[in-house]
């Protein structure tokens, strides 16, 4: 019993859902906001968060990534190791510059990515990704998966955090990534 | 006592003593994993025009007893499967710690969303029996692709 539960104890309990055996994120070249192709491979080493959405989102991509850098604040130096990115489903609107403009409204560190519209569809269709474009009496919106990848730094996707997770529980999964 | 009273007495003792131990008996469960399975076949089986349901549109998990989702894609191909891409022979469990209803998108069913409903602790012996009775009405009708 008590060994039981010393090995419970040690096991680390994710906050996210876990993927076994996790696999390896896809790589993809988009035009990244920080003036550089944004590579998935670029970030092996570190922890990444992989979020997808767009600027103009009002319902769930603001909550995210406030989320996300409440997250980031509370590893306090350890965040140094962790980057956000955050890939848009709407290039027709999120040019790069309006993209980082968006992203910095929560975090300076935050890089984001554009391309085609076919790019952006085969990286969707890497990630198991859906956006569905919506009519609206303003334009148009998207509807679109809203959960968060977490990547090792082994650069393998080992969880995925649903949408409306706090940033204690970001904090407790990166920690767990951050200490392998 | 006649015959016909000494019946519904008994039958209404049993009752009680069924009612009673639903409400008071602690639970005991092997484990707290809801599992989902996509077996093997079932990409030809869609391609052949055979409809293939593997999740419900509504799934009940428990808070403390049964509130982990398990997908597991059995499949040789990949398949969107609840709220994710799974890669053949991969497995995805997602620990849930609050009751509440989570909607995901989910390509598999046709309204394109799945409902995951977590209900709290049954704490009260008449949540106790709610909870008995439930599970023992889901497991005489359980669906194809559950192990």
């Amino acid at each position: 019993m008590a060994a039981v539960a010393a090995g419970a104890a040690a096991a680390p309990a994710f906050k996210a859902g876990l993927f076994d055996p996790p696999r390896q994120a896809p790589d993809f070249s988009l035009q990244g906001t920080d003036g550089h192709e944004l590579r998935m491979s670029r970030y092996r080493g570190k922890v990444v968060l992989l979020a997808f959405g767009y600027s103009s989102c009002t319902a769930v991509c603001p909550i995210t990534l406030a989320t996300l850098a409440a997250a980031r604040r509370e590893l306090g130096p350890a965040a140094a190791d962790v980057q956000v990115l955050y890939v848009t489903v709407d290039p027709e609107r999120d040019v790069p510059a309006r993209l980082e403009a968006f992203l910095h409204n929560f975090d300076a560190t935050f890089i984001g990515g554009t391309g085609t519209p076919q790019q952006l569809a085969g990286v969707r269709q890497d990630y198991g990704i859906s956006a569905q474009k919506l009519v609206t009496r303003d334009g148009y919106a998207y509807s679109h998966s809203s959960f968060t990848y977490l990547i090792d730094r082994g650069g393998r996707i080992r969880a995925l955090m649903p949408y409306g997770h706090s940033p204690e529980d970001y904090v407790n999964d990166l920690k767990i990534l951050l200490k392998e | 006592m006649r015959p016909r009273s000494a019946a519904l007495v008994t039958i209404a003792a049993i009752t009680a003593a069924v009612l009673a131990w639903s409400g008071f008996a602690p639970i005991h469960i092997a484990s707290r994993n809801e599992v989902f399975v996509i077996p093997k076949g079932t990409w030809a089986r869609r391609m052949s025009g055979d409809k293939v349901e593997i999740l419900p549109d509504h799934i009940r998990l428990t808070l403390g007893l049964r509130d982990i989702l398990v997908l597991r894609n059995r499949d040789d191909v990949p398949q969107i499967f609840g709220p994710t891409l799974m890669m053949p022979g991969q497995s995805f469990s997602l620990p849930f710690a609050q009751a509440s209803e989570y909607t995901f998108n989910c390509t598999a069913h046709v309204s394109g969303q799945m409902t995951i409903i977590v209900e709290p602790y049954p704490a009260s012996p008449w949540a106790r029996v709610r909870w008995r009775a439930r599970k023992l009405l889901s497991e005489l009708h359980e669906p194809v692709g559950t192990s």
